[in-house]
């Protein structure tokens, strides 16, 4: 039973990472009508905008310090961060929370990214079709792909979660379990609250706002909203510019739990298109719900007394559900009718 | 040049074919691609995305796991050398065979769905077979390590010609298959793959597939089930890909399940678009500049740039070298990636497009009548018609 | 709209032409239902094609014509009720096999290969005609099927567009795509051709073109069955007329029954001279 309410908590950790990834790409796909590969990629920038805060957070300064001496004679160097340096304590304690604070940095970067891709290249593919739009934007991952692995080498970095979180939590004390039992990192538990509070804004936002209205319109019917004479361009690029927002937070908080490296991006982006193909093409909710559905089963699958059962179950359950759900329910879970069919 | 092809006779396409391929060697030397190793590359790739591309070209089903063919093939040729005997024919046999089946079974449930369906189907497949590769079938594929030859292999047909030391190399009955003459088993099998695959886009048959890529319903309407005609164009081409794994194994003897992986799928489709998915040559031109960039560029260093540089002055020097770095040596992914986005942007149609845009103007500008039909029926890879939905 | 009554009279009518023609109907239709949600789209349609003769199927937008039409050709399953073509039941089969069984349609939106020229446009359904369903004859050669192009070219011919032979069929005016279609249709040489209104959206002058086209496919024998609007083409080329109006058949008769039939000009031609 503690074995099943741990592997629960690590299905949704993740399930709530592909949900965040899945929701952008199936907001982008149902509005925009833009298959993108290049969503993955925007989670891996998300990532890297927290190791380019903490990097900057942690620029050192080297003061020479004669009275002590190194094992070579040399004077010691003394390295302190700058920011602790002029900040003192706080300054160590925005060292300490450099990965949420990194969010802050994180917002208007991936706006101004995702607007930028937008207009700059997605814009320009809405009549083309499907297969252009998947390879130029392969293409264009690749490229940012490359461009983060020469800034930041190909090795996995890793970010450490702030130290009041960075313990683990004895959950099942909570829920009758003996004491031990059910023990969960903290900052697993920060992730998963975090994404349940950025999906519930994203749905808050689509729903009772005009704009969300008018883009839900527009994922139930793209031409009747071109025709009311609304301003669906700029819209478009303002859910663009969402996706790529929702895409990088998940990101930034994902780094303490996966150590970003530059092909994190293409990794989950795979699996985040099987979510929303399971989910059903152009569903909200589908991409969510098959998210956690995905991310809970691959954890069970992952239990030793499953593996025992079927080998390799784990490495392959995902996909597995996959064809299934396509060949049972072609539409995915909870998708609509006409979309993406010929 | 696709004009040329599309109106010249089988044979003088194909004496021209043999000779280009044949001379390759020589033409390919003033460029620096002339080493047997480079010419082998261009020469298996080349095969696998002229299978590719009858799927992909012909009928436009995007298949985002077709290396899954490429593995088989390698891991089955390698296990007929392990098994059976170093002799290449058998080992080809069976890579052939094997990714036939694999493709008639993942194609039959695939092809049950189209579009980007279709496409994520084939990538699940590609990705499980990948991920069992490197994990419960590690007894058959070696896992990590990847699948190799040892000295104490069976060998069961070669037993009589045992007490060896070492491991013995590929052979075509007695002919060792390294250097050139790897080179020159690999390009008369690319000879032959293309003459296959010219006589399938010159077919009914192919004509078809044309026509199911074009307007799939009307195909149904007009009384043909276009099921099997899909299923047999995925298998063909799942067998050329086994093929084309087969002779990485025949010119390197050596199997891993990273051959499997979505990244090197996602080769194959690049390689086919940036030369012209749907023509003839196209995929090969793709393989041609991909493979050529992939190890001449990736060679280079900074060093090197200043030699290349070397006459110009030297703020120029440095500043061009400042430019170009990020693009080669480790960073020729980036260069690779950005060429990619250039041709989908610009040339849909990829190189092929571009050569006939260019050979259209240069007739358009120095022979005004050349209004015909024929240039009409030309420009067949236009944006927006591909009809990919 | 219910105040469309439905004499008796009519019905016999209705009932007399249909035992005229038992003998040698290739298409029987029989109390065909079909619902869409609460809609009612087709309501008892029981409909009889002679062989060999222009059957017309008219009625105002919304009647159901492309609605029975589809359900001909199997793009729809009925609720209930059954399409005998030829002495077989078709309800259930598969498109290509409808085709094969001698029924074909000619689609009101033209359904081409934009990609491919319009000579192969009508290449491949003669393939289909003479390869089956499915035939791998990946190794034959196309510029060897000389019976094939042929008679491509004279389907062509005929339909007047072999100038356009070798150019891309995206390429040509909606209009040429229309008769693109009819001859795509017509090179099957089904037992029965479904046109969905052929002419419509074309130019008086290019109707007066289909009109003679059709006329002139008259004599080889070919059952037809047109779903039309203009009233000047269904009268130059039916031999039967059937009215279809809220989803029945609410007469069926020759045209000049048709032409003088107080119900009909009510239900339909809003009291319009004939």
């Amino acid at each position: 039973m503690d074995a099943f309410v741990l592997q629960i908590l690590n299905g949704l950790d993740k399930g709530s990472a592909y949900a965040l990834i899945a929701l952008g790409l199936t907001l982008v796909f149902g509005t925009l009508g833009v298959v993108n590969f290049a969503h993955g990629a925007l989670f891996m920038l998300g990532a890297f905008c927290a190791v380019s805060v903490q990097k900057i957070l942690t620029l050192e300064q080297v003061v020479l310090d004669p009275d002590q001496l190194t094992a070579w004679g040399t004077p010691m160097e003394i390295r302190t961060p700058y920011i602790e340096a002029w900040l003192g304590d706080y300054g160590a304690v925005l060292i300490d929370y450099s990965v949420p604070f990194s969010i802050l940095f994180a917002i208007p970067f991936m706006l101004l990214i995702g607007i930028a891709m937008e207009r700059g290249l997605i814009r320009h593919f809405y009549k083309r079709p499907h297969a252009d739009q998947i390879l130029v934007t392969f293409g264009l991952a690749i490229v940012v792909q490359e461009i983060v692995k020469a800034q930041f080498g190909a090795n996995p970095i890793p970010q450490p979660a702030p130290d009041v979180v960075a313990g683990s939590a004895d959950i099942g004390l909570l829920l009758g379990f003996a004491e031990g039992m059910v023990v969960y990192p903290w900052w697993r538990i920060v992730f998963l609250f975090f994404s349940a509070s950025i999906l519930a804004s994203v749905f808050a936002f689509l729903r009772f706002t005009t704009f969300g209205m008018v883009v839900r319109a527009g994922m139930a019917d793209r031409e009747t909203v071109g025709l009311l004479g609304i301003d669906i361009d700029r819209r478009f690029t303002i859910v663009f510019g969402l996706a790529a927002v929702v895409a990088g937070l998940a990101g930034v908080m994902y780094t303490p739990i996966l150590s970003p490296d530059y092909h994190m991006g293409m990794d989950f982006l795979v699996l985040s298109f099987v979510v929303v193909v399971v989910g059903g093409m152009g569903s909200l909710e589908g991409a969510v719900a098959a998210g956690l559905l995905l991310g809970i089963l691959q954890s069970f699958a992952s239990m030793n007394e499953i593996k025992s059962i079927l080998p390799g179950i784990d490495q392959i359950i995902i996909y597995l559900i996959a064809v299934v759900v396509l060949l049972v329910r072609p539409r995915g879970l909870l998708g609509r009718e006409g979309v993406m069919e010929d | 040049m696709k004009k040329i092809i599309a109106t010249q006779s089988n044979l003088s396409v194909m004496l021209i074919f043999i000779a280009v391929v044949l001379s390759a060697p020589l033409w390919l030397t003033p460029i620096g691609a002339n080493y047997p190793d480079l010419l082998q590359k261009f020469a298996i790739f080349g095969i696998f995305a002229i299978g590719f591309n009858i799927l992909f070209g012909l009928t436009g089903y995007l298949s985002f796991g077709h290396a899954v063919f490429l593995g088989i093939g390698s891991y089955a040729a390698v296990w007929s050398f392990k098994l059976l005997t170093m002799n290449v024919v058998p080992a080809i046999i069976f890579g052939i065979v094997l990714s036939g089946l694999f493709a008639a079974v993942i194609g039959f449930i695939s092809l049950r769905r189209s579009g980007i369906y279709f496409s994520i189907l084939t990538l699940a497949f590609a990705q499980m077979s990948y991920n069992l590769a490197y994990s419960v079938l590690t007894p058959i594929t070696n896992g990590e390590t990847g699948l190799q030859l040892r000295i104490h292999d069976p060998r069961v047909l070669d037993a009589a010609a045992a007490e060896q030391s070492g491991i013995p190399s590929t052979t075509l009955f007695g002919l060792s298959m390294s250097g050139y003459s790897g080179f020159y088993f690999c390009a008369v099998v690319l000879i032959l793959a293309f003459y296959v695959s010219l006589k399938i886009f010159r077919s009914p048959f192919g004509l078809k597939l044309q026509a199911i890529k074009s307007n799939q319903t009307r195909m149904k309407y007009t009384g043909f089930n276009t099921r099997p005609y899909l299923l047999t164009a995925f298998i063909i081409s799942g067998m050329y890909a086994g093929l084309a794994g087969a002779l990485m194994a025949v010119t390197d003897p050596l199997a891993g399940a990273e051959r499997m992986q979505w990244t090197a799928s996602g080769e194959v489709v690049l390689m086919t678009i940036l030369g012209g998915a749907g023509t003839l040559i196209g995929p090969l031109l793709g393989v041609g500049i991909i493979k050529y960039f992939e190890n001449i560029f990736s060679a280079l260093n900074e060093d090197a740039l200043h030699t290349i540089f070397n006459f110009l002055p030297e703020f120029l020097e440095n500043f061009l070298v400042l430019i170009t770095h990020p693009f080669v040596g480790e960073g020729w992914h980036l260069t690779l990636g950005a060429l990619f986005m250039i041709i989908v942007i610009f040339l849909p149609g990829g190189v092929m497009e571009g050569i006939n845009r260019v050979s259209n103007f240069v007739k358009g500008k120095y022979f005004s009548d050349d209004s015909g039909p024929d240039s009409k029926a030309e420009s067949r890879l236009q944006p927006g018609d591909a009809g990919g939905e | 709209m219910d105040q469309i009554q439905k004499p008796k009279a009519d019905y016999s009518l209705a009932m007399q032409g249909e035992s005229e023609m038992e003998n040698n109907s290739v298409l029987e239709i029989t109390d065909v239902n079909k619902n869409f949600g609460g809609l009612r789209a087709l309501a008892d349609v029981n409909l009889s094609i002679e062989e060999g003769k222009i059957h017309a199927i008219i009625g105002p937008n919304g009647a159901g014509k492309s609605t029975l039409l589809n359900v001909c050709i199997g793009r729809l399953a009925p609720d209930t009720g059954s399409v005998t073509f030829g002495g077989k039941n078709m309800v259930g089969l598969q498109p290509h096999e409808i085709n094969h069984a001698g029924m074909v349609r000619v689609f009101q939106t033209p359904e081409i290969f934009p990609d491919l020229t319009l000579l192969q446009n009508v290449m491949i359904p003669a393939l289909a005609k003479r390869d089956g369903m499915f035939c791998f004859n990946a190794f034959k050669d196309m510029r060897d099927q000389k019976d094939i192009q042929d008679e491509a070219d004279h389907a062509l011919e005929d339909v007047g567009l072999i100038k356009f032979r070798n150019n891309m069929a995206a390429t040509i005016s909606r209009g040429d795509k229309r008769r693109l279609e009819l001859a795509m249709g017509l090179i099957q040489h089904p037992k029965l051709l479904l046109l969905d209104e052929p002419t419509a959206g074309m130019a008086r002058h290019d109707t007066n073109r289909t009109i003679e086209l059709l006329q002139k496919i008259k004599e080889r024998g070919m059952t037809k069955v047109i779903i039309e609007h203009d009233m000047h083409v269904v009268f130059s080329l039916a031999d039967h007329i059937s009215v279809l109006a809220q989803g029945e058949i609410i007469v069926s008769g020759a045209p000049d029954e048709i032409r003088g039939n107080p119900i009909v000009k009510e239900a339909y031609l809003g009291g319009e001279e004939l």
